[in-house]
């Protein structure tokens, strides 16, 4: 007999039930109200009375409403055919809803039961296998989608049968194994999992190393991220984050994108709609729509649907990184999250910590991020999660407690500057507040070595002193004025400009130049380094800039063109006829 | 309202703060309406028995005895064409003593837009203004507030904004609206003929600043069912955004709920979100529009209000007033709209990102060598050049009294570049420049 209750108090989604038996912390409910359940989650229970945080508005909802508990915690359903899907926070699948507006109180079933997979057997009679061990494989959008024995099993198991291959739906029975005591248990394609506990079906999480190409130059060149990482994007409203993280999700090389759109504009997503399934994955030319799932809780959504949400994509990362499947998970945005944490902790009337978020946000925050990364999977495979969250600091101060509590447990910061934003030098990530964490690991410059070149770091080490400096010559030229300096201080100057114009500035929206594959970034790297050890011989300040804003302006022209195309090789020869004036000093 | 029959009637009110009160009462649903002695009010919180009620009026004068009746609804407003063309108050009752609105009786704060049945706005709103046009282009289905200090003229603006974007309805929901601007937007309308395509909320400064919460909800509601109900394009207008929010803290405080930044209530995010998320486009042509109005207190948008609203809405209008030429300009740096992408160089000429672009960018170097010159130092051939170019810009294009097309726009910008610059100085794609600098 499950657990009964009837609601006693209301204060806007959170409502207090008097219980008949046992619940626990985080067991789901359904509370009646009308002709609808709405369904809720308990987060705090004091005697026989269970707090529980509703998903969906409780207009109308009245003291004495009947409520019933589920004995299980909020999950999701893991199965073939979750990719190109668009879900909710709670994995309801939001094309099966009808009409225009949401309903409350409808609940869709995340996965089709009728399509018919071809199911190819990975396991035989006789295997020992365990929670996570593959027993066959389905062919979904071109991955390998593995069927797994479900993560809630413990212990060892062995394999009776296994189907052959053939056609079957996702609640058909594709394998039979043995536990211990002999009993033997069916399996479909299909299994569940708590959306708060993490899927641990690894043997090790390493450090990682393996750059993941963004395509996006201030991110691979400067401050790279790597397979398994972790990155937060902290900035203003209207600094280029969400820009930023879709340039990312659309170029990034990774097997499956899961993006959650925690809290945001509800048109962003619509973007994403409209754009995913015409544009291509650069790597593999297919769809991209076919790589991605979209979770969708944006800011008119329940809140509490929207604190789920993030966990319910960060579940579904586990489970296509347990498939030995590189996985980036992005979430959009990370503090709309914590406020929804906020929210429920002050209508609990829980101490508040700084700013009124809850005492243990850094911990939460540490918890989620540490879910991320690179794997040793049982059978040897590696797998991972590559997770880059935004960071929306109020007032554009990041001395507030989810940047902070974000910048301890984040390897890669990206910080975007409303000034840079302000002058359109976008992305707007400050090239020297920003760091990549992974640039440090001796295992990631080896790998780098290897990619890309053996004097790489060295070259983006070089770059970054040469901004530093430029930086620095600048607030000296604002101090002193532009003839109270030498002019190699402009030369300096310019040649920082130089870096950050055809390096680091890089156009969103042109079709060309927003995507740039590692071996483009290489060779603009060393053709900017070229320029920049160069030595110059200008007789007065003015020459210098007119000479400089002239060759950005042909880099910027190579920006544009197709990678070794006619007009990019034209552009480059006259760069570098430029580069054998009279100005070069030899 | 008429007591009716079914109608369950208290008389013991066992709690009054400035903006609640409180009784005991069973068989009340949350967020259900009820009177107190004759003012609205709102099921706030349900503590078993303990019903705790918003009265939006305020509470002054209520006794321990009140005569308290539940309405057995949340709030509602009756649709139908009728609406068009009138002045309603926070309650959705008309104040320009025309009858009463006969119709279908919504609740109103209704459901969200399921985010796949959203069509991706694409058309484009005229203005005139370049500052807008040009810059920070308007797209039907946007939200955008203007933010501006309260001397700044943006009431006429948004008025302006209104009669030239071609909406089929227009609803106006003014929030602490003084009574002369109030009157000024019925003038302004009567006078460009449009009032039949107008629906108005208007909450005063002489009404209780609780009322206003009310307003967006009302007016969103009669835009939905234009939008839907009829396919129509629907400009709402909200004013002043500012004014709803400290509407809001006040309610918060008075529920000793903890406040958060600038002694907003925490849940300020979620509930600007709910309003502005109501801007859509319909599968069906018809769409919402959102123009709003968020005053700041002296060019501060780091304050919460400004700041929240920021991270909603798809951009903002920043009006501040330019000492060069003495005029309120939209400032081209802190004004943004998130839409233009999906309209400028596909439904206005291709030149259009890279010529705004260059040109804001331009003005940036004009604001530095104004730095240069207000710090003593001498300028360069290059920073007079920009500077004059500054100034013609934001006479020309910048100033909120600008009205022509978006290709003279472009045209004039054009114009600008070859009269101060080289065209490798102005960062435009060589194919662009070929075609368009004036020769
Ligand atoms: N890389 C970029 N290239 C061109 N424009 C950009 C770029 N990044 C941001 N922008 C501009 O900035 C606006 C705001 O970016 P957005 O990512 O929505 O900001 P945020 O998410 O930080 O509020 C965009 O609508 C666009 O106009
Ligand atoms: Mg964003």
């Amino acid at each position: 007999m499950s657990t009964k209750g009837k609601v006693k108090g209301i204060i806007s989604n959170l409502v207090i039930i008097a219980v008949d038996g046992p619940v626990a912390q985080n067991e789901i409910c359904y509370i009646e109200t009308g002709n609808t359940k709405l369904m809720a989650e308990v987060i705090k229970i004091i005697g026989d009375n269970a707090y529980a945080q509703v998903f969906e508005s409780t207009r109308g909802l009245q003291v004495g409403a009947e409520a019933e508990f589920m004995g299980h915690m909020l999950e999701v359903t893991l199965g073939p055919g979750l990719l190109s899907r668009n879900y909710d926070g709670l994995q309801n699948d939001l094309d099966k809803m009808e009409g225009v507006f949401l309903k409350r109180g409808e609940y869709t079933f995340p996965l089709d039961k009728d399509k018919l997979w071809d199911f190819k057997p990975l396991a035989k009679p006789g295997d020992v296998v365990a929670a996570g061990s593959w027993l066959g494989e389905v062919d979904e959008n071109f991955q390998p989608h593995k069927i797994m024995v479900p993560f809630t099993f413990q212990g060892k198991y062995t394999v009776k049968s296994v189907v052959a291959k053939g056609q079957y739906r996702i609640l058909d029975k594709v394998a039979v194994i043995t536990d211990s005591e002999g009993k033997d248990i069916e399996l479909n394609m299909t299994q569940k999992w708590p959306v708060k506990k993490a899927i641990t079906c690894y043997t090790e999480k390493p450090r990682p190393f393996r750059l993941l190409e963004t395509g996006v130059r201030t991110i691979d060149t400067a401050n790279p991220i790597v397979e398994g990482g972790t990155g937060f994007i902290p900035g203003p409203f209207g600094t280029g984050k969400t820009v930023l993280q879709h340039a990312i999700s659309k170029q990034a090389d990774a097997d499956i994108v899961i993006m959650a759109a925690c809290g945001e504009r509800a048109n962003e997503v619509v973007e994403i709609f409209v754009e995913f399934p015409e544009l291509e994955d650069p790597h593999t030319g297919r769809k991209l729509m076919e790589r991605t799932i979209i979770i969708a809780n944006t800011s008119n959504m329940p809140v509490a649907a929207r604190e789920a949400s993030v966990y319910t994509a960060m579940t579904i990362a586990e489970y296509y990184r347990s498939m030995g499947l590189k996985v980036l998970l992005m979430a959009d945005s990370t503090s709309r999250w914590a406020q929804a944490l906020r929210e429920m902790s002050n209508r609990l009337e829980e101490l508040p910590g700084q700013d009124a978020f809850p005492m243990d946000l850094p911990a939460i925050i540490a918890n989620f991020y540490g879910r991320a990364g690179y794997v040793y999977l049982n059978n040897g495979s590696t797998g991972s999660i590559t997770f880059i969250g935004t960071v929306s600091p109020a007032g554009g101060n990041l001395k507030e407690p989810v940047t902070e509590s974000t910048k301890k447990v984040a390897r890669c910061f990206f910080a975007l500057d409303q000034t840079r934003a302000d002058r359109k030098r976008y992305p707007a990530v400050n090239p020297i507040d920003s760091y990549s964490k992974y640039i440090e690991y001796p295992e990631f410059e080896e790998y780098i070595a290897k990619r890309i070149s053996p004097d790489w770091t060295k070259e983006v080490n070089e770059m970054k002193t040469l901004l530093q400096r430029g930086k620095e010559i600048q607030e000296q030229i604002n101090i002193l004025g532009d003839d109270g300096v030498p002019v190699e201080y402009h030369v300096a100057f310019w040649k920082s400009e130089v870096i950050d114009f055809v390096i680091l500035q890089q156009d969103a929206f042109d079709k060309i130049d927003s995507v740039c594959p590692i071996e483009r970034q290489q060779f603009m790297l060393n053709l900017v380094m070229d320029i920049c050890r160069t030595k110059f011989d200008f007789s007065n300040f003015n020459d210098v800039m007119d000479y400089f804003k002239r060759l950005i302006n042909i880099c910027k022209q190579m920006n544009y063109s197709e990678y070794q195309s006619e007009a990019f090789e034209s552009h480059l020869s006259t760069l570098k006829e430029m580069l054998t004036s009279e100005v070069v000093s030899r | 309202m008429a007591t009716k029959a079914f109608q369950k009637i208290y008389t013991k009110v066992t709690q009054i703060t400035k903006a609640t009160c409180s009784l005991k009462a069973s068989g009340v649903g949350n967020e259900e309406l009820a009177t107190v002695n004759g003012k609205l009010a709102q099921v706030v919180k349900i503590m078993g028995e303990d019903v705790t009620l918003q009265v939006f009026e305020g509470t002054e004068g209520i006794p321990t005895n009140a005569e308290i009746v539940f309405l057995g609804k949340a709030p509602t407003l009756k649709v139908s064409n009728q609406l068009a063309g009138r002045f309603f108050n926070a309650f959705g009752n008309p104040i320009d003593g025309g009858p009463e609105i006969e119709g279908e009786e919504r609740e109103i704060g209704g459901p969200s837009v399921n985010p796949v049945r959203r069509r991706q706005p694409s058309e484009l709103i005229a203005t005139g203004i370049a500052g807008i046009d040009l810059n920070n282009t308007l797209v039907s289905g946007q939200k955008i507030p203007f933010f501006a200090d309260p001397d700044q003229p943006f009431n006429q603006v948004m008025a302006n904004v209104a009669l030239r974007a071609k909406a089929d309805k227009i609803v106006l929901g003014g929030m602490g609206l003084t009574n002369d601007d109030y009157l000024y937007f019925k003038n302004v309308f009567n006078n460009a003929g449009v009032l039949d395509r107008i629906v108005s909320f208007v909450n005063t400064t002489e009404n209780p600043p609780v009322e206003r919460l009310l307003i967006p909800d009302l007016a969103l509601t009669a835009a939905e069912y234009f939008a839907v109900d009829h396919n129509e394009k629907v400009l709402v207008l909200l004013t002043d955004m500012t004014l709803y929010a400290d509407a809001l803290s006040i309610v918060s405080n008075r529920m000793d709920q903890i406040p958060s930044k600038d002694s907003m209530p925490g849940s300020l995010y979620s509930d600007l979100a709910k309003i502005y998320e109501k801007a859509v486009q319909f599968p069906d042509g018809g769409s919402i529009t959102i123009i709003a109005v968020t005053t700041l207190s002296g060019g501060d948008i780091t304050h919460a209000i400004p700041d929240n609203t920021g991270y909603i809405t798809e951009g903002q209008l920043f009006l501040r007033r330019d000492s060069d030429i003495g005029k309120v300009i939209v400032d081209p740096f802190r004004s943004l709209s998130r839409l233009k992408q999906l309209v400028i160089g596909k439904k206005t000429r291709e030149d259009h990102p890279q010529v705004m672009n260059a040109a804001v960018r331009l003005f940036a170097d004009a604001a530095n060598a104004k730095t240069k010159l207000e710090n003593g130092f001498d300028l360069t051939n290059y920073d007079e050049r920009t500077l004059s170019f500054g100034k013609d810009y934001a006479e020309n294009i910048l100033a909120i009294d600008v009205n022509i097309g978006t290709e003279e726009m472009l045209n004039v910008t054009w114009g600008l570049f070859a009269n101060y610059f080289k065209p490798e100085e102005v960062n435009i794609k060589q194919t662009l420049v070929d075609k368009y600098w004036p020769k």
